[in-house]
């Protein structure tokens, strides 16, 4: 296993000249030796540009990889020492599923009582124990694609195991169980993870570490709960959660805050300026209007989801969505109501970078 | 648009599609088709549109018998999963198709086209052919070309699951307020509870052929009629414990006493149902607490879901927010016993938390 040092940019074009003729702006980042990781966002993020510079498969226009401080920029992913799991299951059809485990050990000459400890430990693992003799011709797709992640874990000696979207094809109940399995997994193999998708609830669950990405850059590398709390970045607010973070357009200025005609007290140092203000429909609070420090706002829309109502209040010429508890009184179409958006949850941004 | 099933049902072959139903969706609202795949949905659909027809019962618009007449002779409007554009045609001319067979004025389909291109977020492509288009771009101006026809009757099947959740939260909110401002009768099949409470209006639950209930969604969603309702329509998953009356309230499998008040004529052996969201980490006065071990918590961004081995069974809990835990951790899980819903031994419910109403 290995730390991995990045320290590169990537252009699809020769001579790269302004920011979008880049697959990967310029980045500096590592991943530690034994973590999981997720690289998380939308398609056309550069995600997969990364896992595949990473793992050998493209070679980066600019930079390098470093693997424990070998520079491996130009080595092939056999040299890297790398597994890799993709979206969909490459396996032999005609071996059977202990045929199919035991195949990269093989080709690596590991002795045979070996092999059958390691492959008998990942069959267990995944809950393959008793199709160990079966063909995999004969098996489902998400069988299939059990055997593939099976594949990739099975070497103890690779320097990490890259993942491609390998949920895609697996049925949603069963997928809760293979993200289960997987952070099971490395718990008990300690191997170095990495896992590219664009699914939130994958990326959060899966990986100690996420690495947002948007247009061809890292706007953040975090732990989960970070990214909910502490958004580096507007994009990963909008992106993570569901509604994702509100964003209201503010001003501060001689140590007060300006909301369309609001005044209100600064609550923090702020640099002076256009600014973003950010709070979350979980943290937005309604309040009487009465409240001091609150944003008035009308009641444009309500929503049982069920478990939870979501508000969306139009204020300062801005909608707001607040996520309300079933237990909270829930005001009615056209109310009006006051929004108390400034409190330890509130985050500020400027030119879409957290600065307060 | 008042769309009416009078005990249609649909067989092909000896395999039963449809079993005989009855429903006549409300007029200019959003009626969503929710069930798994193979419930039935896309059958029920394509008999709505004349597409098919049905194999015993009628259908009827605004009181006329319209059983056998094809779609090309109803005034119908159709999005399916799979994006279809005329591929030799401009966003613009594709949007614009229906208007022109209509044979409005030049200048009005042209600032329609632009509205609701807009509302879509496609107007940037208008002169642009489908081919050139992301696939999300591309099911955008099936979308758009649906909503131009302005028919009474729009039936969209499941028209967002190919695209990435972002995009699909903006659009069903889009979607939602330009189905409010028109005057159309939407049906919206999806497998997705939380895509119907996000669309609100009416949802029509369907199981295995079978229409299971039908009323308004926030309504169908508290009072589910049975445990396969309840089942369809909750995701998590509700979480269901074999239990048994007992004095003074009911006993869970595994050993734990809810002091629940039931009917007098409920029988004895019962199943609780417990929402996810009705479990929670910190104990309030009255709640009754259930030990248990973490196999796995799930995290969704906004909520954590976490799944804990118990005595009565696996529990699934969702709690607002991030929350890190160590797998094979121990918790306990507490909730207000007047929170749960029971099911008598065939399914059917028998009691519901009470729920707030709030007029929208």
């Amino acid at each position: 296993m290995s730390r991995i040092d990045l320290d590169l940019a990537h252009s699809y074009r020769p001579n790269p000249s302004q920011d979008s003729d880049y697959a990967l702006l310029p980045l500096k980042m590592s991943f530690e030796d034994g973590g999981a990781y997720a690289l998380l966002g939308p398609s056309g993020c550069g995600k997969t540009t990364m896992l595949n510079i990473m793992s050998g498969l493209l070679v980066p226009s600019h930079g390098s990889v470093c693997f424990d401080g070998r520079d491996v920029t130009r080595a092939t992913p056999q040299e890297r020492n790398i597994a890799q799991v993709f979206q969909f299951p490459v396996i032999y059809d005609t071996m059977t599923v202990a045929e199919n485990l035991a195949f990269p050990l093989k080709n690596r000459k590991v002795p045979a009582d070996q092999i059958r400890q390691r492959v008998g430990q990942i069959a267990e693992m995944l809950d393959m124990s008793h199709q160990l003799d079966m063909r995999a011709a004969g098996l489902s797709a998400d069988q299939k694609q059990k055997i593939s992640l099976g594949r990739g874990l099975v070497r103890p000696d690779v320097s990490a195991v890259l993942f491609d979207e390998p949920l895609t094809v697996i049925d949603p109940h069963l997928k809760w169980q293979l993200r289960r399995k997987l952070k099971q997994i490395h718990h008990e193999l300690k191997l170095t993870l990495i896992y590219v998708t664009h699914d939130q609830v994958e990326a959060l669950t899966f990986a100690d570490q996420v690495v947002v990405m948007t247009r061809g850059k890292v706007v953040q590398l975090g732990a989960p709960d970070a990214l909910f709390e502490r958004p580096a970045h507007t994009f990963v607010g909008h992106f993570i959660g569901s509604p994702g973070m509100n964003l209201l357009e503010v001003e501060a200025q001689n140590g007060s805050l300006r909301i369309g005609d609001r005044v209100l007290p600064v609550p923090r140092p702020l640099p002076e300026g256009p600014l973003r203000l950010g709070i979350r429909p979980e943290y937005l609070r309604l309040v009487p209007l009465s409240e001091q420090g609150c944003l008035p706002g009308t009641v444009t829309r309500v929503q049982d989801i069920g478990t939870y109502f979501l508000v969306t209040v139009d204020a300062a010429g801005q909608s707001l969505k607040a996520r309300l508890s079933n237990e909270t009184a829930i005001p009615g179409m056209g109310s009006l109501v006051g929004l108390q958006i400034l409190g330890d949850h509130t985050c500020f941004y400027q030119n879409e970078e957290l600065v307060a | 648009m008042q769309l009416s099933l009078e005990q249609v049902g649909k067989t092909v072959g000896p395999a039963v599609h449809l079993y005989p139903m009855s429903l006549s969706p409300v007029p200019g609202a959003v009626t969503v088709l929710l069930g798994a795949t193979q419930a039935g949905k896309t059958s029920l659909m394509r008999l709505m549109a004349g597409l098919d027809v049905p194999s015993q019962g009628r259908v009827l618009v605004d009181g006329r018998d319209v059983t056998g007449i094809p779609v090309r002779d109803r005034n119908v409007a159709m999005v399916y999963q799979q994006f279809i554009n005329y591929p030799s045609m401009t966003v613009f001319d594709n949007i614009a198709s229906p208007l022109k067979l209509g044979g409005q004025p030049r200048a009005e389909i042209d600032q329609r086209v632009r509205e609701i291109a807009s509302r879509l977020h496609i107007d940037i492509f208008l002169e642009r052919l489908p081919a050139e288009l992301s696939g999300g771009q591309q099911q955008r101006v099936a979308l758009a070309r649906a909503l131009a026809k302005g028919a009474p009757l729009m039936l969209l099947d499941e028209p967002l699951v190919n695209l990435d959740y972002k995009l699909r939260e903006e659009l069903r909110e889009e979607l939602s307020s330009l189905f409010s401002a028109g005057n159309s009768t939407v049906i919206y099949a999806t497998t997705e509870p939380s895509e119907a409470l996000l669309l609100g209006g009416y949802t029509a639950v369907m199981d295995a052929g079978e229409l299971l209930q039908y009323g308004p969604t926030a309504e169908v969603f508290h009072q589910p009629r049975s445990i396969r309702v309840a089942r369809a329509f909750s995701d998590p998953p509700m979480n269901l414990v074999e239990a048994e009356a007992v004095d003074g309230g009911l006993r869970l499998r595994g050993g734990v006493n809810l002091p629940v008040d039931l009917p007098g004529e409920a029988s004895r052996s019962v199943t609780v149902g417990i929402r996810a969201s009705a479990l929670r980490e910190t104990a309030r006065p009255g709640d009754i607490g259930i030990p248990g071990e973490v196999e796995l918590a799930e995290i969704s961004g906004s909520d954590t879901f976490v799944h804990v081995n118990t005595a009565q069974g696996e529990l699934v809990a969702q709690l607002t927010g991030v929350h890190e835990f160590d797998l094979g951790a121990h918790i306990t899980l507490h909730i207000d016993p007047s929170q749960v819903y029971v099911f008598d031994r065939a399914g059917d419910l028998v009691r519901a938390p009470r729920r707030q109403e709030v007029k929208a």
